[in-house]
């Protein structure tokens, strides 16, 4: 500049000489505005509205969202839950069951097999088997053989347990109560110690009544139907062991008045009752069994276990993100506006660090930390580690991208700082796509900590959280005979991808506003 | 003589960073409590002495140097002690390698083309029904993470249906390049390729499109070509220039493969032996590996960077 000399005349102007330059006669001819400005942010939320699958997307993240948040608070279930006999059984969920969800298998079985799963719960008038697909017969025997569909909730059928007196005291009240028949006379074989079916619900006349049983009924009427006659144990007394509750409508002594049915069986440690197990869970836990998703191997409720991990998920990804957003845009606003060997040295350093395989920060992380810190913050340190890189570099480039623009000159030449420039002019304008880039990463965070876990490479085993990862690699394990462990967790990761990229490239497109009337 | 420099300064700072998280790893590792021999059965003394041999009870820095040494005089990563207790793992990861090549060559040979052809007929069909028709496709594909998919192949091909075995045919029966061998993979070509299709296929739509819309081939059209002269000889080739980069790019990718799917459908490769190191605790072969893994991909990145200048004249290299 060559009016160095004359600095000086244009320095320290009193305010009040600034006056607006005003001809005689003026009269503003222009038009006012009448219209109400558009801010940069309610121009993107204008267009992101209009993009119609984005908008679906943001609601389906929303929903699975609040199914992760809202879902351990109301399920009856959580991890620690476990239950022995409803193991690795379908789901099931009554509204639904047109679409699958009825808690059914298909089983194909011998005579045997049959008159077992359809005498369970034949004492209520009910029965396990709820649909008779065919009957062939085998070819080599010419036995017929079933195919139909059980229910694998009622398949579980009675069981045997063991009470104390003061719990026993307590059943009974609770059955009268209720009204509602818990304690179920007891067979006669309920010595015997049976190999292949439960021997609780082997309450009829059987063919063969040996330890291998099969469950095979003593008479079959012309077509095969199996005719259960009753077998519980009976005494001469009325009441065998202490018994004040309800009984079986049939129980009515027998024709002599000396054969009515023993419910419990005194032992050393109190009684051995035969439970009706769906209220005897009713009883135990307050509630029906009900798993929507299913259970797994150890008879864990999957929609409470995918609820928490889908929580874990959200929390890591998005508590990575807001850990290092802040990071980023500082590392890379400084990179970017400083430039030369600043950005340089700088740089390198992301470079090296982007350069590092996500699986060997993970491994290592896991090597030294899993044990002090728990897996979930293992995970959290991973990601912090790796993805404030991508947050780093996406502002860099913004940065350099509006750097060179007039109006950073303009600004400049007013005497704007650098504090201003970098906070005032640049960040608002890159705003949106830094915030574009942040929301992308959390897909990609959460399908890698999900990748992590399931290849063990953090492991969740020892811990009371689940995490999506080891839902898969329980239900890997089962696929070929279960594949329902493997289904919902899957969908879910699905959806959540697709969702969030969908909804991604809405937010990049309502940000450019380039695109503005490009719809119309 | 500019873009002679610029590869060797790329390729030395590439070196720089590779060696400092080679180090920054081995002093991870070495601050880890060394996992006692006693149970790894007649091999001990074996790796007792190696252990001897290698520094084990000197300072890191010592070690760290016999490190280097080893690998770079004799190509000697050390000896399995969890795992292959007592081989050489560079012998190990040699064996382990081509499984792991031969499935994503398979994968990408059937992929590139089937993505360069959908890519074209989705451009060629720009807002048809045709083109929005593959764009969803290629969305769910590339949004929805491998592993679903290698699921959803699995129990469709290997439980369901039962076509395609679980296990991959061994090397000593079966050469690589053989019907059987292909057969046994298949599932696995498969669930690998889907990423790969679509992500080439919505490059090449990109791409195409906006080639298509050239000045350029409007006046080629107005020249007298046919439609389709015009596009095989004009659009075609300056459209490939920047597919290429990304098909070396899978090309190189290759070597290292896809840790996932190896362990779902049990790949003998260089993936499943890394997840087992690191499940065992096999700090030699961690590091090895790691190595590998790490190069591979400085590697890849260099050689796709590189690449743009070497296909596409018009992009000069080293300037700034």
């Amino acid at each position: 500049m060559n009016n160095n000399d004359n600095n000086n005349v244009y320095e320290d102007i009193p305010a009040e000489k600034f006056v607006f330059a005003k001809r005689p006669d003026d009269v503003i001819y222009d038009k006012k505005l009448n219209t109400k400005p558009v801010g940069y942010f309610r121009d993107a939320w204008r267009r992101f509205k209009k993009n119609r699958s984005s908008v679906v997307a943001a609601v389906i993240i929303i929903i699975l969202f609040l199914f992760a948040l809202i879902v351990p608070f109301v399920s009856h279930y959580d991890v620690k839950f476990r239950d022995g006999y409803y193991k690795l059984v379908p789901p099931k969920y009554e509204p639904l069951a047109f679409l699958g969800l009825d808690g059914c298998r298909i089983h194909t079985e011998g005579q045997a097999g049959y008159d077992y799963y359809k005498s369970i719960g034949a004492e209520l008038g009910e029965s396990s088997m709820k649909e008779l697909r065919n009957v062939t017969s085998d070819e080599l025997t010419g036995n017929p053989v079933y195919t139909f569909k059980v229910d694998e909730y009622e398949k579980v059928g009675f069981v045997y347990v063991d009470l104390s007196e003061k719990e026993y005291t307590k059943l009974q009240k609770y059955q009268n109560r209720s009204g509602i028949q818990v304690i179920y006379p007891i067979p006669e074989n309920y010595m015997t110690t049976f190999l292949a079916v439960s021997g609780a619900n082997l309450w009829y006349e059987l063919a063969d009544n040996t330890p291998s049983t099969t469950g095979m009924a003593k008479e079959h009427d012309e077509n095969g139907e199996p005719v259960f006659t009753p077998a519980y144990k009976t005494s001469k007394k009325e009441v065998y062991a202490k018994y004040e509750s309800l009984k079986l409508s049939s129980d009515t002594g027998g024709e002599n008045g000396d054969e009515w049915y023993v419910y419990a069986i005194k032992n050393q440690s109190g009684y051995r009752v035969r439970v009706l197990y769906k209220e005897y869970y009713m009883y135990m836990n307050g509630f029906y069994v009900e798993h929507i998703f299913g259970t797994n191997q150890d008879g864990q409720d999957l929609f409470a276990c995918m609820a928490v991990g889908a929580r874990v998920s959200f929390l890591i990804s998005l508590s990575v993100v807001i850990f290092i957003l802040p990071f980023g845009l500082f590392y890379g606003s400084i990179e970017g506006y400083y430039g030369g060997a600043v950005d340089l040295l700088l740089e390198r350093i992301s470079d090296i660090v982007a350069s590092v395989p996500l699986i060997v920060v993970a491994a290592l992380f896991n090597m030294h930390l899993l044990k002090i810190i728990g897996p979930i913050f293992t995970l959290w340190l991973t990601f912090v580690i790796a993805d404030w890189v991508g947050i780093a570099s996406n502002v860099r480039t913004q940065f350099y991208r509006f750097k060179g623009q007039e109006y950073i000159l303009a600004a400049r030449t007013l005497g704007a700082s650098d504090r201003r420039l970098i906070f005032r002019h640049i960040l608002p304008n890159s705003l949106g796509t830094i915030i574009t880039g942040t929301i992308l990463i959390i897909p990609g965070i959460i399908s890698s900590e999900i990748i992590l876990s399931y290849l063990g490479i953090v492991s969740f085993q020892t811990s009371d959280v689940v995490s999506m990862g080891t839902l898969l690699s329980q239900g890997e394990s089962y696929l070929s005979t279960y594949p329902h462990m493997l289904l919902f967790p899957a969908i879910f990761i699905a959806l959540l991808e697709i969702a969030f990229n969908l909804f991604g490239n809405g937010l990049r497109d309502a940000f450019n506003p380039s695109l503005r009337g490009s719809e119309e | 003589m500019r873009m002679f420099k610029y590869v060797i300064k790329r390729l030395l700072l590439m070196i720089m960073t590779f060696f400092i998280i080679t180090t920054i790893c081995f002093v991870l590792i070495k601050l880890l409590p060394l996992p006692a021999v006693k149970e790894m059965g007649r091999d001990v003394n074996l790796i007792l002495s190696r252990r001897e041999a290698m520094g084990y009870n000197k300072p890191i820095l010592v070690q760290y140097f016999l490190f280097w040494k080893n690998i770079l005089l004799y190509g000697d990563f050390g000896l399995g002690e969890q795992m292959y207790a007592g081989q050489e793992i560079s012998q190990i990861m040699l064996q382990k390698i081509p499984y792991t090549v031969v499935v994503n060559l398979y994968s990408i040979m059937i992929a590139i083309p089937l993505g360069i052809v959908f890519g074209i007929y989705a451009a060629l069909k720009k807002n048809k029904w045709q083109d929005h028709f593959i764009s969803t496709a290629v969305m769910l594909f590339i949004s929805v993470p491998s592993f679903v998919y290698a699921f959803l192949v699995q129990y469709l091909l290997c439980f369901r249906t039962g076509w395609f075995s679980l296990t991959v045919a061994s090397r000593e029966t079966t050469p690589f390049f053989s019907f059987e061998m292909f057969s046994s993979m298949f599932p696995a070509i498969v669930s690998l390729g889907f990423g790969t299709v679509a992500a080439i296929t919505r490059f090449t739509r990109a791409e195409l499109a906006e080639v298509l819309s050239g000045e350029y081939l409007l006046l080629a059209r107005t020249k007298g070509l046919t439609r389709r002269q015009a596009i095989v000889r004009h659009a075609m080739r300056n459209a490939m220039v920047p597919i290429l980069p990304i098909i070396l790019g899978e090309f190189i990718g290759i070597l290292s493969g896809s840790l996932i799917i190896e362990k779902i459908f049990s790949i003998p490769g260089i993936g499943s032996l890394y997840l087992t190191s690191i499940g065992l605790r096999d700090y030699n072969f961690f590091m090895a590996l790691t190595m590998f893994y790490t190069l591979i991909g400085l590697v890849g990145g260099l050689v796709v960077d590189l690449s743009y200048g070497f296909i596409d004249p018009r992009i000069k290299m080293g300037e700034r």
